[in-house]
């Protein structure tokens, strides 16, 4: 379209706008109200992760995943030590297995109910849906101290295992944690689910076609609300995902009220796989006792090891050297590769719907930007 | 299918395609497929459209610095004019090179790339003044980012890419800081507001 002169306003949305969440900027290009053109900007947060990795050994990065997804470091050590565990061949003891799945799938709930309260803040529901996820996420939040001694940053897992042992209290109270999840749930969606205003400003808002959400390399909750059938602890069955009767939730439209209907779904799903694993978890040792964290120096050779993070897929890449640091540290973030489509999804809709939009993708920019 | 039969199907559907295995040699055993850069896009077309591997999960770049690669050779030689079998360490200089890495999985076709991913990788010529390799943007959306990211830290030129900006570092950054011989300047050099 040709336009004239002075029909098209320029707009810099961040990086300080509060509905960015952190530092991130899109230049858009308004016709009115309407979105022409969209372009994300990011790396105000940027501290090049990757070549801090390659400068320390393989033991030294685990507290720097934390601070990728600072909202879910537990999924973030998991990735990266999935990766080393596939380029040294290490295995993972049974027990070790099922804590890690019990702190990932802590994880999910605790993502998904504070980016439904995000979400829905971001909407001008100031404050109490937010409020609402948050104090349950302050009880996952209170197990994860009492289990690594941190709340964000926990450093939880080690190639071959985890760091420490959960007590047997502890998993009690993961229990009753779960039980009672199930009440919040309900109480949220009766409040948000059928909300008419939210139906309003989310439904056919940010469409996104599956084909695309495929070639752009859309993963997690965005691409199942798009309808494809895509869930690493269903197709990779890594670590013990096997064993546990969960179901894959789909969407059948792809606009924003598919992906928060994911995230609730999502975490029903999540609760069940919580309920099977805090009845079945065996006692047993927590750490492959092969597995050295010093001095680790894995044989000549590479790979790529990927995990369903709560944002999508995580994925590590690491090339070795045969040294105790590796030559080649990448991380394929969710975050910085699903905001790809944001333009596609953007266009044609208002300006108030980007926010809208740009909160359903879910993003952490500690992760984009690394 | 094993990375032999997509090899064959490669070199069949793609005529003149020149690719081979690199062997990996961990545990993980993800070996991968070198594509020789100017059949690049065709083979990414023909591996997208004909093997099904839809969804480019994550492409980066390794910097490899010129090398030296120490072999152990036996020769027989003539020594005191009796014939003996001698060992000789050979160096051979490897030149430096970038090198793209993709991981591609399949999402509509379960036989490929299901668990473990199809790596494909191409090279360039060194890695000063040719540095250009195709991008495979056009075929799979999801490395738009990751080569403005390769082209950014490691300073991959791409051919094809609809919008090669830097991406994490400043506009008027010069240098690529993901490469093994960079020097960052000195703290009190260091201008973060891009001015010149």
């Amino acid at each position: 379209m040709e336009y004239e002169q002075g029909e098209i306003m320029e707009i810099s949305m961040g990086p300080q706008h509060p509905s960015t969440h952190g530092v991130f900027r899109m230049d858009v290009r308004l016709d009115g109200e309407r979105v022409v053109r969209l372009k994300p900007v990011f790396g105000y947060l940027h501290r090049n992760h990757e070549k801090l990795a390659e400068a320390g050994s393989y033991l030294a990065s685990i507290p720097y995943t934390d601070r990728l997804d600072y909202l879910c470091s537990m999924t973030n050590n998991w990735g990266y030590a999935l990766a080393v565990e596939k380029l040294a061949g290490l295995a993972v003891p049974e027990r070790a297995e099922y804590i890690r799945v019990i702190v990932a799938e802590l994880t999910r709930l605790q993502n998904h109910a504070g980016m439904v309260g995000f979400l829905l803040q971001d909407m001008g529901a100031s404050g109490t849906p937010l409020m609402y996820a948050f104090r349950e996420r302050e009880r996952v939040l209170d197990l994860f101290e009492t289990l690594s001694g941190a709340r964000m940053m926990c450093n939880y897992m080690r190639f071959g295992g985890v760091r420490v042992d959960c007590s047997e209290e502890w998993l009690n109270q993961a229990r009753k944690l779960t039980g009672g999840f199930n009440g919040f749930l309900d109480e949220f969606e009766q409040m948000l689910t059928s909300n008419e205003i939210l139906m309003a400003r989310t439904q056919g808002v940010g469409v996104l076609p599956p084909e695309l959400a495929i070639n752009a390399g859309v993963t997690g909750p965005g691409l199942r609300a798009s309808g494809v059938n895509y869930d690493l602890r269903k197709v990779d069955r890594y670590g013990i995902y096997d064993r546990f009767q969960f179901r894959v939730p789909l969407g059948d439209h792809g606009d924003v009220f598919d992906r928060y209907m994911m995230r609730v779904l999502e975490l029903r799903e999540t609760l069940k796989i919580l309920e099977q694993a805090l009845r079945d978890i065996p006692p047993g040792p927590i750490m492959d006792p092969k597995a050295k964290l010093r001095g680790l120096r894995p044989k000549v050779g590479e790979a790529y090891g990927r995990i369903e993070s709560p944002k999508g897929e995580l994925g590590f890449y690491l090339i070795s050297d045969g040294t105790p640091n590796p030559y080649r540290y990448r991380v394929r973030p969710p975050s910085l590769i699903n905001l790809t489509v944001l333009e596609d999804m953007c266009l044609g809709h208002n300006i108030a719907d980007v926010v809208v939009i740009l909160g359903s993708i879910d993003i952490v920019m500690g992760e984009v930007d690394r | 299918m094993t990375l032999e039969e997509i090899k064959t199907r490669l070199q069949t559907g793609v005529p003149g395609c020149r690719v081979e295995i690199v062997v990996n040699g961990s545990p993980s055993a993800q070996n991968s497929l070198l594509i020789d850069r100017r059949d690049g896009l065709a083979a990414a077309r023909f591996l997208r459209d004909d093997i099904q591997l839809d969804f480019c999960s994550n492409a980066t770049a390794v910097d490899w610095p010129d090398r030296e690669k120490t072999d152990k050779v036996k020769t027989r030689q003539v020594v005191d004019g009796v014939e003996k079998e001698i060992e000789q360490t050979v160096k051979t200089r490897i030149p430096g090179y970038l090198e793209m890495v993709y991981h591609l999985f399949s999402i509509t076709n379960r036989e490929v790339g299901n668990q473990e991913p199809v790596v494909l990788r191409m090279r360039t010529g060194n890695r000063t003044d040719d540095v250009t390799l195709p991008s495979l943007t056009p075929v799979w959306r999801s490395a738009e980012f990751q080569e403005r990211e390769a082209y950014d830290l490691f300073g991959v030129e791409f051919e094809g890419h609809p919008d090669l900006r830097r991406i994490l570092m400043w506009e008027g950054f010069t240098d690529h800081p993901m490469r093994k011989d960079y020097v960052p300047p000195p703290d009190d050099e260091r201008e973060i507001s891009g001015g010149q």
